[in-house]
């Protein structure tokens, strides 16, 4: 028997007066008791509309949910249960974890109080059993030391700590469905895997049902039972976990499996979405491309020692010292690309900033072509800005939202003297525009009138035109969906071909790093610990941390 | 080879704001209000209307038409001057200048008789029958032009500081929240009498700077949080990135993306420094008797009242409330519009 039937659910969104968006068109599912669901789709998808429509929370001002829709949990219909029923609900059968374990957790009460509040309402506990009862889940959820973490306050705890509370307080009243929104997509590889164990061991244990919500197909390999694949508000595929994997009907859930780089080899261009909507999947099968040194490539540009530190006040006079980059050395080949790995607070981002100068170095050297740049007074290190260019991980904040697109490409040209006037300039940033894939018509457009992949072009555009010959891409690719992630790819790549640029590629991805690097660096809290080429590194890692990191890769333990 | 640009520009975010804007019915018909007066005020500048305000047209508190005009106080007073001409002729003597009297008498009640003054007004007048309504349009001229412009200048100096100690930090910052804590630890009436004193001047230039110099401390600290904020957001760290120069940063990157903040603290002040220059005038810091505005109608109300001439403070009050609510609500729809999390 199923614990929750979907039927026929549609989503309407108001805008503003006059525009309604369908948010979803009418889908339908089920999920079985004793059983994991995965909802799997990109941004805008309608996934996670879905999940707050389970849970009565879509905001009442601007969402109608469609008369004919119905959603059945244990054959009471959710739709028509009044405000009172569904709180009783809510947190006792039903109850939800999100994305955002810290935003979602109230930073002025202590992790105790709030897990024993969630069996206080629904449970009438007294406080003392309430309490007993929060120290027994925060040692189910495995935190450590769980009579210390009770009077702890949420910024006291890592994200994957905080989303562990979540957790425990998710499945405090022992619910019979957890609904998972993306509770992975902000923690770090080794971090989410844990949590995806804690996630599957639980509900193995509680005998509880999970709908799984994720943009990453990769991960629902090892969780699922069922997988239902949703794109613009439709259902496009569900069925049984395997059989989506080994034998995928629909043309996008093809596309899904084979945008993400593949493990095994290289195809020179990675499939993109719309190969498979018109029926032409290209990439696969095709010549593979060579990565790796020969070692007697020149260097464009080299650290040495390289150390940042940020200072911190701590009492009246100290000031404590955290050390974001220790004595970082590397070569980044000419034409090359040179990968950074490694999990959040691990000092890839300061090292990006350091090489452009947008933090100052506490030591070391950052030479490029023979020369180092860091004792350069402004005036003189203006000339090598022009040559190494950075692209950030936000496509939504690293363009001036004020600026039109055209205003954007040429105003590095008018600092840098690059083009004789407003004319040539222009049909530079035209060209630029063409080159990135972008119609000319968006020379007049607002950053805002863009979805998250289009500007994430723009912003390459603006690096390219100074005509760099350093590109560091920090986390350039991340904050995207899969499918544009790939085209996004292939456009580096056709870039680096055509300009001979070399990257300095940033990212916690490491199948995305392994596909773009000939050389990968593993860092881990301020250190790099290894360097090596990316099939070296990937078949036989040397340090233990990089064999961690290569284990908690998903889609890998298969 | 350049191929051709589409022709038309596509909305901005300022676009975009102005047509939210244009959905907010009762923030249109406040803008509509305030433009209106702003349109008096720019005539009565350019002397187009109520230049003749300060004539003396009417009898002393001639009342509104609508109350009809007062019961004739004159006519005893009248009386009385006539009598003691009656007493001189007991003497015998003819008065050797009664002829040239006579011919002035009679060339001075030629003349008044010319310029009767009118008993009543459309609104009344004041103690020396000037027109009340005139006056109200003439006071609009001085308390908007001051508003705006006080509004104005506090804003730049609020911006100003509040960008460089907000961008810069440092000993900077220190500096201007040093300067902020001095000013705000001063009770305001107090800063704004010592500032008058030391100016030592009376006029609208002093009320401007007065209330402008005093005024820039809550855009200030607005505008320095919202350059902290901005500063280490991508954008500018990419402008730097191209090379963008520091003041290119501030100024061209981060200040439009700020400036509806700006904006809004503009007419929040505009309304306080009105009221201000109420306030001033009324405790005698504020323009000269010379000229006219809503404050100086209130102090001169003040007697008035005692005596039961209501209508130079309902004059002053309802052109100055009116403005005033017209623009708070223009304020609210405005922030309403320009809210960036509205995008």
């Amino acid at each position: 028997m199923s614990l929750l039937r979907v039927r026929d659910l549609a989503v309407d969104f108001r805008i503003d007066g006059s525009t309604t968006l369908r948010a979803v068109k009418g889908i339908g599912f089920d999920v079985a008791e004793h059983s994991t669901v995965a909802l799997v789709g990109e941004s805008g998808s309608g996934k996670t509309v879905t999940a707050l429509a389970i849970m009565g929370l879509l905001p009442r001002e601007n969402a109608t949910v469609h008369a004919a829709s119905r959603i059945d949990y244990l054959g009471r219909s959710l739709l028509q249960a009044t405000n009172r029923d569904l709180r009783a609900l809510r947190g006792a059968e039903i109850s939800m974890i999100f994305q955002e374990p810290m935003s979602s957790l109230n930073p002025v009460f202590t992790v105790g109080f709030q897990i024993a509040e969630a069996l206080r309402q629904h449970r009438a506990l007294p406080v003392s059993q309430a309490r007993l009862r929060a120290l027994q889940l925060l040692g189910e959820v495995g935190l450590a030391e769980p009579q210390a973490r009770l009077g702890a306050y949420p910024f006291q705890l890592s994200g994957g700590e905080q989303q562990r509370v979540m957790i425990a307080m998710a499945i405090a009243c022992e619910p019979k469905l957890l609904i998972a929104d993306e509770p992975t997509t902000a923690l770090d590889v080794t971090v989410q895997r844990q949590i995806l164990e804690l996630i599957a061991g639980l509900q193995a244990r509680r005998r509880m049902s999970v709908l799984f919500i994720t943009h990453d197909l990769s991960l629902v390999g090892e969780i699922a039972d069922e997988v239902v694949v949703m794109r613009r508000g439709e259902i496009r595929e569900q069925g049984r976990t395997g059989r989506i994997f080994s034998a995928p009907q629909d043309p996008y859930t093809r596309a899904l499996l084979a945008c993400r780089p593949p493990l095994t080899h290289r195809p020179r261009r990675l499939p993109v979405i719309d190969d498979f909507l018109k029926g032409a999947p290209g990439g696969a099968g095709g010549e593979e491309r060579r990565r790796g040194l020969r070692g007697d490539e020149p260097i464009i540009l080299e650290a040495r020692g390289l150390a940042k530190s940020f200072y911190f006040r701590d009492g009246f006079f100290g000031r404590r010292e955290l050390k974001a980059v220790k004595g970082a050395s590397f070569k980044l080949a000419k034409g090359k690309t040179l990968g950074v790995v490694g999990e959040s607070g691990s000092g890839k981002t300061t090292l990006g900033l350091l090489l452009m100068r947008l933090h100052k170095a506490c030591g070391g050297e950052v030479l490029f072509e023979g020369r180092d740049l860091l004792p350069l007074p402004p005036k003189a290190a203006y000339s090598y800005k022009r040559r190494i260019q950075i692209v950030f991980q936000n496509p939504y904040a690293s363009l001036n939202p004020r600026f039109t697109v055209g205003q954007i490409l040429m105003e590095p040209m008018q600092i840098h003297g690059v083009g004789s006037g407003a004319a040539e300039r222009r049909a530079l940033s035209l060209e630029l525009l063409g080159k990135v894939g972008l119609a000319a018509e968006s020379f007049a457009k607002y950053p805002h009138e863009f979805s998250g992949g289009q500007r994430q072009r723009i912003a390459i555009a603006r690096a390219l035109a100074l005509r760099p010959e350093v590109l560091i891409c920090d986390e350039s690719v991340s904050a995207l969906d899969v499918s544009v992630q790939a085209q996004l790819l292939n456009l580096l790549q056709d870039l680096q071909d055509e300009y001979a640029m070399s990257y300095l590629f940033i990212s916690h991805d490491l199948a995305v790093v392994r596909y773009m690097a000939d050389e990968v660096m593993v860092m881990k809290d301020g250190e790099i610990v290894e360097i090596a080429g990316p099939d070296e590194i990937y078949s036989n890692p040397k340090h233990p941390y990089t064999q961690l990191l290569l284990s908690s890769m998903p889609g890998r333990a298969q | 080879m350049l191929p051709a640009l589409p022709g038309a520009a596509s909305p901005g975010v300022w676009t975009l704001a102005w047509r939210r804007f244009c959905r907010d019915r009762l923030g249109l018909a406040c803008l509509v209000v305030v433009v209106i007066y702003a349109a008096v005020m720019a005539a009565c500048a350019a002397g187009w209307i109520v230049r003749d305000w300060s004539e003396e047209v009417a009898v002393t508190y001639a009342p509104p038409s609508f109350l009809g005009p007062e019961a004739p106080r004159g006519a005893p007073a009248a009386a009385a001057a006539t009598a003691p001409q009656g007493a001189l002729e007991d003497y015998g003597i003819p008065d050797p200048l009664a002829d040239d009297l006579a011919e002035i008498a009679k060339e001075l009640s030629g003349v008044s008789a010319s310029e009767t003054r009118a008993a009543t007004l459309a609104f009344g007048a004041d103690k020396w029958g000037r027109d009340v309504l005139k006056k109200a349009v003439k006071g609009t001229e001085i308390s908007l032009f001051v508003g705006l412009v006080a509004a104005a200048l506090a804003a730049f100096l609020g911006t100003l500081f509040g960008a460089l100690a907000g961008y810069r930090g440092g000993w900077i910052d220190d500096f201007f929240n040093w300067l902020y804590s001095v000013f705000t630890s001063i009770p305001y009436l107090l800063l704004v009498l010592a500032v008058a004193t030391v100016v030592n001047q009376k006029g609208v230039l002093t009320v401007i700077l007065i209330l402008g110099l005093t005024g820039w401390t809550g855009i200030f600290r607005l505008i320095r949080a919202e350059y902290m904020k901005h500063k280490v957001r991508e954008y500018v760290l990419a402008a730097d990135a191209i090379g963008a120069s520091e003041a290119r940063r501030m100024f061209v990157h981060i200040l439009p993306n700020v400036s509806h903040v700006v904006l809004v603290q503009l007419s929040l002040h505009v309304v306080l420094f009105i009221k201000s220059e109420v306030i001033l005038t009324f405790l005698g810091f504020g323009v000269g008797v010379d000229t006219v505005s809503w404050g100086s109608m209130l102090a001169e109300a003040q007697s008035e009242l005692i005596l039961g001439k209501w209508w130079q403070i309902a004059a002053a009050t309802c052109a100055m409330a009116v403005l005033v609510t017209a623009f708070s609500l223009l304020t609210d729809a405005l922030r309403d519009a320009l809210d960036p999390r509205l995008k």
